[in-house]
């Protein structure tokens, strides 16, 4: 009898072990956001106001090893004066599973429109960088990381 | 979690109209809400959300952090040196700690 339960609790391991699996395969391990979703949340904070690129230097590395660790550098052209300045760079990425990733805030303190900082990717993905100036002018900047392993989930 | 540790650099001297650049870390393991545990639950989020720079009470520079940023996270930017005094740097956790440090900046 003893082998018996054993028998029936391996059984039962394995019937759990093949339910996991399929489990594993028809949910999408991660809903990840797509450009429509970037161009939503841009969308979301200036409407239709027209963006024209440029301006924006957006220093990204081409091929990203290591998805967890992805430095990123912003630099907007601007006198950075009192009365023309660059507000704020929102960064989004198209393939996270959230579209945003940074919005910087500058002022005029600053002397120049410029900063870094280190982001996560899950996968390869564009970009997205839109400076608004002072007056309310748009600036928009896009560039494709590729992404060895994704930082996402482990 | 182990307390956060801000580490900024700043120069400690610069000349009036000089760009100065300021580099911030903080040690922090931006739980991005979207890992789960061994037992397949998902593990809350917590992040900052937000690093404020000011300078003698005058706001610099702001960075609203998502959970795409990294781990430990890094920020740079610069500031016009323009008069002595002091920078005070403030990272805002979700838990609603915030974590706080000063640099002084001598300008000749």
């Amino acid at each position: 009898m003893v082998s018996g339960i054993r028998s029936r609790s391996r059984r039962d391991t394995m019937k759990l072990a093949l339910a996991a699996g399929i489990a594993s395969v028809l949910a999408p391990r991660l809903a990840l956001a797509d450009a429509k979703q970037v161009e939503e949340e841009i969308k979301k904070l200036y409407g239709d106001k027209p963006q024209t690129a440029g301006k924006i230097k957006l220093d990204v590395p081409q091929i990203a090893e290591n998805g967890l660790v992805v430095p990123i550098s912003v630099d907007v052209e601007s006198p950075m004066s009192g009365t023309d300045y660059v507000k704020t760079v929102h960064v989004f990425g198209d393939g996270n599973p959230l579209p945003n990733v940074v919005t910087f805030r500058f002022t005029p303190e600053c002397g120049k429109a410029s900063a870094s900082t280190r982001m996560r990717l899950a996968q390869t993905q564009n970009i997205i960088a839109i400076a608004e100036m002072s007056d309310g002018k748009l600036f928009s900047a896009k560039a494709e990381v590729k992404v060895t392993i994704g930082g996402c989930g482990g | 979690m182990a307390n956060p540790v801000p580490r900024v650099r700043v120069p400690a001297q610069a000349k009036a109209g000089e760009m100065i650049e300021i580099k911030t870390l903080i040690s922090h393991e931006m739980e991005s809400g979207q890992r789960k545990d061994a037992s397949g639950k998902v593990i809350p989020r917590q992040i900052i959300n937000k690093f404020t720079a000011a300078f003698n009470g005058k706001p610099v520079f702001e960075a609203d952090w998502f959970p795409s940023i990294s781990a430990n996270p890094y920020q740079s930017f610069f500031y016009k040196a323009k008069e002595s005094g002091e920078f005070k740097f403030t990272w805002k956790d979700d838990n609603g700690s915030d974590y706080t440090t000063t640099a002084k900046l001598t300008v000749a």
